[in-house]
């Protein structure tokens, strides 16, 4: 009896041990979907809030070509970002993905042989596609001769919108303290600001909590102050950041705090949240990018607002804003349908679905030819490309340690805990061990 | 070579072995095919036994041996998470373990966590032990309140998080309102911007969320205790107080041992309350170990950092749970 009991735990554990190899091994084997006769193409992006429109010209594409387009849609972008890059270390990369972070990552793709250079495609045909992008759009997705990053110099990746970061005005909010146009210069805005503090009205809102924005903002102003070549010379190491005219930037922050320029909790705030209350008629000024269009649209389709420049502090310089391409998708070399996903990228950026994106998602076209019956607000947000610049085709970068360092310190200026000069130090001193990492590697 | 054939053996030497040398001769043949069976059978059992715990040998490597390995090797090199890695050419031997003993964000943060632990372990488990112990007598609806004292653990920690950032608002938070309309408008303040209420904010709804875990492990403590011990110690004539003292204390002492090492493994992970309330701001005020390490490896791109900033942590976590059962085991025997 012992025995046969012995037996069967025998047989049950070999059953047992047989059942798990398999599915094992079946899971690790390749997936069913490949033996689909249909030529299709898989794309992933983290756009979740277009899946409608991406779904709706999936849906066109196939009926005029026959191809299926796949569009997984990951949201939130962290989790897309550890997403994109397992695929990555793994080989199972889609056909077409696209790349969230800075301009080392996108280089660290490349120079991986993971993305499709696209230069030749582009210039095809005496640049027929290349032609009707705008420029902007496809500077972000360069790489130059002699960049920084030492990748092939080329085109790696096709944006299908622009979007830049402007400053929004609430008309109805100025109005009400009497200022029926925008302020021009810092002045101006400080000027504004005390009126409407005086009526218990807030000023700027900005999801500053995400620090990113708290980096733009700061470097608008930086080129304001001192110039792109100073700027630039700064990330180069040329150019100290106890310089006085980024004491001169920082010292915007302190100001601000000072006068109660800014709205409550800002330094926390998610952008959604500045998104909210700027639709709420609760602040009279936002710092956002263009998609707000349509965030604002869905929040409040009855707000009187316009877009401007940030008030120039110097007329020694122009005032820059960040801006460029805004989605931009890359091909994977290793896939096996390369030609698919470029004529399916060809036919993204071609007019008549630019036009349809653009009036589904509220967005700017990546095409010049559809910047038509766009929103009067989206058309002082595409005036504004000409004065767009972005970290990403300054050629070279700065180390995220002295941009963590920058921002969370003006985060620290706007509480109350340091001072221009205090920042100014502690970030040359980031600076400078940054550096010197950097001649040890 | 079997007792039994051994003893035989050992006669035939000696000379004192009385029966034919062939008997012996079969005895010890016999012996040597029982050794062989024995053998055999033995070498199959420990096979068998082996097998049985094959797959969670399998498992245990794949998941944790595998992956903790990996971070360790990982940790030794610079690497972005993104190119292909090749061991030889990122490593650089201890130098992340050399900046993160030099980082003074890490330690700090490292103290925000220990900050928040420190208060989840004394008022957390003080009110879970105290709501036990109400529970624990014969109440009128006490299931009731079993349910309602374990809801917010079983919340989303996002939704949780969102919630109380939408309570504490300074624009037009519900805190800020109630503390106007009751007359204290001095209080009013911008409670998860200002440095000096971010992280307190932020530690009271972790003990909030976090309370309902200790209520069920100490009430379920509570309730393995016999009755006949207080029944005794009444007849004694002990006061609450006493028998609190004498019965429930001794006795809960491997639960709040328990409590105590969950305690402070959980909250010093805490990090998706911190993500959703304060994303680690304003400055680094609400900065704790594990959004470090998420900030090293998602925006930094420094994988190799945050696997030694996880390294590290771990061998925090684990002193820190080996100090907790050393003391436990010497406050047992005293």
């Amino acid at each position: 009896m012992e025995q046969r009991n012995s037996r069967f735990c025998l047989f049950f554990m070999l059953s047992l041990f047989i059942i798990f190899l398999s599915v094992f091994l079946v899971s690790c084997g390749p997936n069913a979907q490949n033996k689909e006769q249909v030529k299709s193409i898989k794309v992933w992006h983290w756009m979740s809030d277009r899946e409608n429109a991406f779904l709706e010209l999936a849906k066109r594409y196939e009926k005029e070509t026959g191809v299926r387009v796949n569009f997984e849609l990951y949201a939130p972008s962290d989790t897309y970002t550890q997403k994109v890059r397992a695929a990555a270390q793994t080989n199972t990369l889609p056909d077409i993905f696209g790349i969230l972070g800075e301009k080392r990552d996108f280089a660290s793709f490349v120079k991986s042989g993971y993305v499709y250079d696209l230069t030749e495609e582009i210039n095809k045909d005496q640049g027929s596609w290349k032609n009707k992008l705008f420029a902007k759009a496809l500077g972000v997705n360069e790489f130059e001769q002699g960049n920084s990053f030492e990748v092939k110099p080329g085109i790696y990746g096709i944006s299908i919108d622009v979007t830049n970061i402007q400053m929004l005005y609430n008309k109805d909010l100025l109005q009400a303290v009497g200022v029926d146009n925008p302020p021009k210069t810092w002045r101006e805005l400080v000027e504004v600001n005390k009126k409407l503090k005086a009526k218990g009205i807030q000023g700027l809102v900005s999801g500053w909590g995400e620090t990113w924005m708290i980096d733009c903002f700061a470097s608008n102003y930086a080129f304001n102050i001192m110039g792109k070549d100073k700027v630039l010379d700064t990330i180069r190491g040329k150019v100290s950041y106890a310089d006085p005219e980024w004491v001169e930037v920082f010292d915007l922050f302190r100001e601000m705090r000072d006068e109660g320029m800014l709205a409550s909790g800002v330094v926390t705030m998610v952008n959604k949240t500045a998104e909210q209350l700027f639709a709420n008629n609760r602040a009279a000024f936002a710092f956002n990018g263009s998609w707000c269009v349509n965030v604002y649209k869905g929040m409040n389709p009855d707000l009187n607002y316009g877009a401007m420049l940030p008030p120039k502090v110097s007329d020694r310089y122009p005032m820059t804003i960040w801006g460029g391409a805004g989605s931009s998708f890359m091909v994977n070399t290793k896939s096996k349908e390369t030609q698919l996903a470029v004529d399916f990228l060809k036919w993204m950026t071609d007019t008549p679905q630019q036009v349809f994106l653009s009036k589904e998602t509220q967005g700017l076209p990546s095409n010049k030819d559809s910047l038509r019956d766009i929103p009067m607000v989206l058309s002082q947000f595409a005036s504004a490309m000409d004065n767009t610049t972005h970290p990403n085709v300054w050629g070279v970068s700065e180390s995220p340690l002295v941009i963590e360092t920058f921002d969370k310190g003006i985060q620290s200026i706007i509480i109350g805990e340091k001072t221009p000069e205090q920042l100014a130090r502690e970030v040359q001193k980031v600076k400078e061990r940054e550096m010197a990492k950097k001649t040890v590697n | 070579m079997t007792k039994s054939a051994e003893a035989i053996f050992m006669r035939l030497l000696r000379g004192v072995y009385t029966e034919p040398f062939a008997a012996a001769q079969d005895k010890l043949r016999e012996c040597a095919r029982n050794d062989v069976k024995n053998l055999v059978m033995k070498t199959k059992t420990i096979l068998q036994n082996y097998l049985f715990v094959l797959p969670a040998v399998l498992i245990f490597s794949i998941f944790y041996i595998y992956p903790f390995y990996k971070v360790f090797t990982l940790s030794l090199c610079q690497w972005d998470g993104i190119a292909r890695f090749d061991f030889a050419k990122n490593f650089i031997g201890l130098r992340n373990f050399i900046e993160l003993f030099q980082d003074k964000i890490w330690w700090s943060a490292m103290l925000q966590a220990g900050y928040i632990t420190l208060i989840a372990l004394t008022f957390q488990n003080a009110l879970a032990l105290m709501l036990a112990l109400a529970c624990d007598r014969d109440i009128k609806g006490g299931n009731i309140y079993r349910v309602i004292f374990y809801l917010p653990p079983v919340l989303s920690e996002v939704v949780v998080g969102l919630v109380w950032k939408w309570i504490y608002d300074g624009n037009y938070g519900l805190l800020n309102y109630w503390l106007a309309s009751i007359g204290l408008s001095n209080l009013v303040t911008d409670w998860l911007s200002n440095p000096n209420t971010a992280l307190t904010c932020v530690t009271i709804i972790h003990c909030w969320k976090g309370f309902g875990w200790g209520f069920i492990i100490f009430l379920a403590g509570l309730q393995t205790i016999p009755r006949q011990l207080y029944e005794a110690a009444k007849v004694d004539g002990a006061s609450s107080w006493q028998m609190f003292k004498s019965v429930t204390l001794p006795l809960m002492a491997p639960v709040f041992i328990l409590v105590s090492i969950l305690t402070v493994l959980g909250t010093m992970q805490v990090f998706v309350l911190i993500l959703s309330m304060t994303g680690g701001g304003p400055g680094y005020h609400t900065e704790v170990p594990v959004t470090r390490i998420l900030a090293s490896m998602v925006r930094s791109s420094r994988f190799g950092y945050a696997c030694s900033q996880g390294i590290m942590f771990g061998a925090v976590l684990l002193a820190v749970s080996f100090v907790q059962i050393r003391l436990s085991k010497y406050m047992k025997q005293a």
